[in-house]
């Protein structure tokens, strides 16, 4: 503690440059904030996903359906507990920039498997009851302003038409990871209505009674309806939720790619940049050696000064990263869930004491290594 | 006494034995000191005189620690410095050892106040009693009433009492002085040997000062001459 006015009056000393590189910090850790979040939000259907629940889809592209009759097989597995399904609706509300994920259900077992999504009774109940009811994630009401009891037209983009429905729940999380922009109706309203497929679902998704069965029943489900008109492909939630992802590409691998390119331009400049300011102060760290400083104190003094860059910046960066997402998505319904984890704010500042012990190293040995007669040119 | 022939006695307060230093420029060999011998006794103010290259500054290092010689022994108050590690080395420098400098090598970023107590952050003195040794070293070296102003806004002798201040806050037994007086003018020169003259009295310090100017070394006990990297005792001047 004794040392902190060194360190103070050392950063006062240029304060172009000590806001230059706090400001490198910032903006690095912001990004890196920013990038988690979006990652979060590509990935949240994988960091959701139930260990027990496997998904069933068409072997040929999930876009392709399945019979309703293989609902019933299903229960005659072993290890079987519940079995629902649902189709992809693909439509928006009032405008096609207003789009949120819109499902058909089976009503009766969808909330039973996703028991994640808590529904007050009574909304339920009145859901269970009108046969063009709707239920509605918290975020999504709350972004149109949606109330119970409300008539929400959907203009179906496949189907085609105004798809009338009354909103008769709110459903909310039990995670912060939750997705509670989406929208479920029953399967059987669609069966009434649409023009074609009728008998046939998008998806089913079965839940088990332990995880460690997953990969024995998913692949007796697959051998069941091999050779079959509708052969399936079936593999846990998580790998499903993957695979969708990896429709879009990998993002993970862009994220992380943008993430590496950054914060090792980080690396190179706030190491140039502490190489330069303890080479300009080589006579006065003589000075300290003379006074009687050891060379491991000086060592540490110098990486104590990288630190404290990489702390003020780099928590400003996150801190203000983590503001900016408890605003929720900035995209307008593209990224539903839009946040940074206790996790990835707890590598962040791992990162932060990486980065800023790195950027040290360098201008720490030299330091060290420096020779007293040397840098005060008594030879 | 001062000794330079190598016959001083084993309890000299600081002994320096056949010294040798070589640097080497490439292929080339350049011998600044060779087979140095040095006794000094406690409270001693020395002053080494010489042509430029002489090694004057190359002895004030190896005496004070700051370098090793290629050869030879240096013993400061018994303890054989030479075969110190350079942790132990700047240990025994912080507890033992203040330097002044020609160019006064104050930090710029702290106030003199500031400056005067960095030697006290190496020891387990608390925040109260380094302000009291810190203020007490202002005063011996008359610089009390300038502690907060920064080394720019303090003219060339003011530095050099900071810096004067700075050497003695942590009461060492021995004080180096190299060219105290080369920056400054006459007056503002007489002033500081007059100071160091009387903190040597006043506080036991054996000074050993490296210097150019004949005025500046009329004010010590004893000026030895370096030539080719041998000593040759000169008259004791007073």
């Amino acid at each position: 503690m004794k040392f902190l006015f060194l360190l103070a009056a050392n950063i006062k000393r240029k304060k172009i440059r000590t806001f230059l590189t706090l400001g490198s910090y910032f903006t690095a850790f912001l990004l890196f904030g920013l990038l988690s979040a979006i990652k979060s939000a590509f990935n949240q259907g994988v960091d959701v996903a139930g260990a027990n629940r496997i998904v069933v889809g068409n072997k040929t592209s999930i876009i392709m359906p399945l019979p309703i009759s293989y609902m019933e097989k299903f229960f005659e597995l072993n290890g079987v507990k519940n079995v629902t399904y649902a189709s992809w609706f693909g439509g928006y509300y009032k405008d096609p920039k207003n789009f949120f994920a819109q499902m058909a259900v089976d009503s009766y077992t969808y909330f039973d498997v996703y028991s994640e999504f808590k529904i007050e009774k009574n909304q339920f109940l009145d859901f269970m009851k009108d046969r063009q009811g709707c239920i509605v994630g918290k975020k999504t009401a709350e972004k149109y302003g949606f109330k119970i009891g409300d008539k929400i037209p959907i203009i179906a983009s496949v189907w085609g038409g105004v798809w009338e429905f009354n909103l008769r729940a709110i459903y909310t999380g039990t995670k912060p990871e939750d997705d509670l922009t989406q929208f479920f109706f029953h399967a059987s309203y669609l069966e009434e209505r649409r023009p074609w497929g009728k008998g046939m679902v998008g998806w089913y998704i079965v839940e088990i009674e332990k995880p460690e069965l997953a990969f024995s029943i998913s692949r007796e489900i697959d051998s069941i309806f091999s050779n079959s008109p509708y052969e399936t492909k079936s593999d846990t939630e998580k790998a499903f939720a993957l695979g969708f992802v990896k429709q879009i590409g990998n993002i993970e691998l862009i994220i992380l790619s943008i993430g590496a390119i950054v914060f090792l331009t980080l690396l190179l400049v706030t190491s140039n940049t502490m190489e330069l300011s303890v080479r300009e102060r080589s006579a006065e760290f003589a000075v300290l050696k003379t006074i009687g400083f050891s060379d491991s104190l000086l060592y540490f003094l110098t990486i104590s000064e990288s630190l404290f860059y990489s702390f003020m910046g780099g928590s400003l960066g996150i801190l203000v990263a983590k503001l900016f997402t408890l605003k929720g998505d900035p995209t307008g319904g593209f990224l539903p869930v839009f946040y940074i984890s206790m996790n990835q704010m707890v590598l962040g500042f791992l990162l932060i004491f990486v980065f800023g012990f790195l950027s040290g190293i360098l201008p720490a040995r030299r330091v060290y290594k420096l020779r007293i007669v040397e840098a005060l040119g008594r030879i | 006494m001062v000794g330079v022939d190598g016959t001083g006695t084993k309890s000299s307060f600081l002994k320096a034995r056949n010294l040798d230093k070589i640097y080497y420029r490439g292929e080339e060999e350049i011998h600044c000191l060779s087979g140095l011998n040095l006794d000094v006794e406690k409270g001693e103010f020395i002053a080494f005189m010489g042509p430029s290259g002489s090694g004057k500054t190359t002895l004030l290092n190896l005496l004070g620690g700051l370098d090793k010689p290629t050869r030879g022994t240096i013993f400061a108050n018994g303890i054989e410095i030479t075969s110190l590690s350079e942790n132990m080395l700047a240990k025994w420098r912080s507890s033992n050892v203040g330097f002044v400098f020609q160019m006064y090598n104050l930090l710029p970023v702290l106030t003199a106040y500031q400056n005067v107590e960095i030697p006290l952050l190496l020891t387990s003195l608390s925040k109260k009693e380094r302000e009291e040794h810190v203020l007490l070293a202002m005063e011996l070296a008359k610089i009390v009433d300038r502690r907060n102003h920064y080394p720019s806004q303090l003219s060339g002798g003011q530095q050099q009492r900071v810096s004067i201040a700075r050497a003695i806050v942590s009461s060492p037994l021995f004080l180096f002085c190299d060219e105290p007086t080369g920056d400054l003018d006459r007056k503002s020169g007489d002033e500081i040997m007059d100071l160091l003259r009387s903190l040597s009295k006043q506080l036991d310090i054996t000074v050993l000062m490296v210097t150019h100017d004949p005025h500046a070394a009329e004010k010590s006990d004893t000026v030895l001459h370096l030539e080719k990297g041998i000593l040759i005792e000169g008259k004791p001047l007073r």
